[in-house]
């Protein structure tokens, strides 16, 4: 049912990502085991997503690629350090798995969810989005072609139709 | 106590620097860094406020065979502190954050930072989990610091304590590509441009 995050997985080795930073959200848990298992890639885990945004920067400058796994909520979290890629003119490639969209039940994802593509293009970061599990292998090559070999910064959403919605059936009303 | 110049400090910081790379934080580190003289293996943030010491991180982890060290402020050192904790837990042996303190917001207008009401970044630092952690408040210990930069195995942190006075400010390059690519050219040779 994840076997797109084994796609993800191939083509990052395929494309030389060596180095995956994240703040953990349970769409990436697949892609995040799998980064884990590989001992070809490094995974850091962050307090914060712009660290990664930063981390990213100075991967490059040492030779390494690199890919930040976000929630849309950790989008709103790196717009001034986008600038630091943006200035420079380097790669950076963002996976980031949509809430407060199709389905969401929390309303508190919603503001960041709905502007999470606007503020990415705003902040000079190409969009691309996958909504379902064949387009994701599609989408995200491209956007690894687009980042690393026309240095752009550039992010794949991954939309909450395809990881499904969070449900909270288990709480105590 | 008399808080050191931030000039000296970082003059003595850096001699005999080798390959050394210096990544610094936005402002008066940055100039600090830029009057010793210009490096392609200086990448200065002109920016960016709190991702110097994540900058480091990512050139220490693609760099292993190279020392990294990340000379920032107390004010962009305080935008970033939960970069600490991710230094901590990767445990890089090869990157060193130094911190000059002089409590202050320099860019701004020398308004008074955290670390003048008592927030100390080296127990910070501790409480993270690095254990190289030192604090300096004297030349001679800048000696001996400058020393285990290039010796020590495992991150290192500390705090110069250094005075508040204005700097004269020296400006390295701010055109980004251009600081990008030296740097990165420097680091990896001239396949950097192929990318291949």
């Amino acid at each position: 049912m994840t076997a797109w995050a084994d796609d993800i997985h191939r083509l990052f080795q395929t494309h030389r990502v060596t180095l995956v930073s994240m703040v953990p959200d349970a769409g990436h848990s697949r892609l995040i085991e799998l980064c884990q298992g590989d001992p070809g890639i490094r995974t850091v885990t962050l307090t914060t997503e712009e660290e990664g945004v930063a981390l990213a920067a100075g991967a490059y400058l040492g030779g390494a690629r690199s890919a930040l796994l976000i929630q849309s909520s950790g989008v709103g979290n790196c717009v001034n350090m986008f600038s630091l890629p943006r200035t420079c003119h380097l790669p950076f490639f963002t996976l980031v798995t949509m809430r407060g969209e199709w389905g969401e039940f929390n309303p508190w994802q919603v503001p960041m969810g709905q502007s999470t593509t606007a503020v990415l293009e705003a902040s000079g970061v190409t969009v691309f989005r996958a909504d379902t599990a064949a387009d994701v292998g599609p989408t995200v090559e491209g956007a690894l072609q687009l980042a690393f070999q026309s240095r752009r910064r550039v992010a794949v959403l991954l939309s909450q139709r395809l990881l499904g919605a969070k449900r909270f059936g288990e709480a105590v009303q | 106590m008399t808080a050191l110049d931030r000039r000296a400090a970082v003059r003595r910081l850096l001699a005999d620097r080798g390959g050394l790379v210096v990544v610094t934080g936005l402002g008066a580190s940055a100039y600090d860094v830029a009057a010793g003289g210009d490096s392609p293996l200086d990448f200065p943030l002109w920016g960016a406020m709190g991702g110097a010491a994540m900058v480091g991180l990512g050139v220490a982890i693609a760099q292993p065979s190279r020392t990294v060290l990340v000379v920032t402020g107390d004010g962009e050192m305080l935008m970033g502190l939960g970069s600490l904790a991710t230094i901590a837990v990767e445990r890089p042996h090869n990157l060193r954050v130094v911190v000059l303190d002089n409590e202050r917001f320099g860019e701004t207008g020398n308004q008074a930072t955290h670390t003048a009401s008592g927030t100390d970044l080296a127990q910070v630092a501790r409480a993270c989990g690095i254990t190289d952690v030192r604090t300096i408040t004297a030349l001679d210990d800048v000696d001996r610091l400058r020393a285990d930069l290039h010796s020590t195995e495992g991150p290192l942190f500390a705090v110069i304590k250094i005075s508040a006075d204005v700097q004269p400010k020296v400006l390295p390059p701010r055109d980004g590509p251009y600081l990008a690519n030296r740097t990165r050219t420097a680091l990896v040779g001239a396949t950097a441009a192929l990318d291949d």
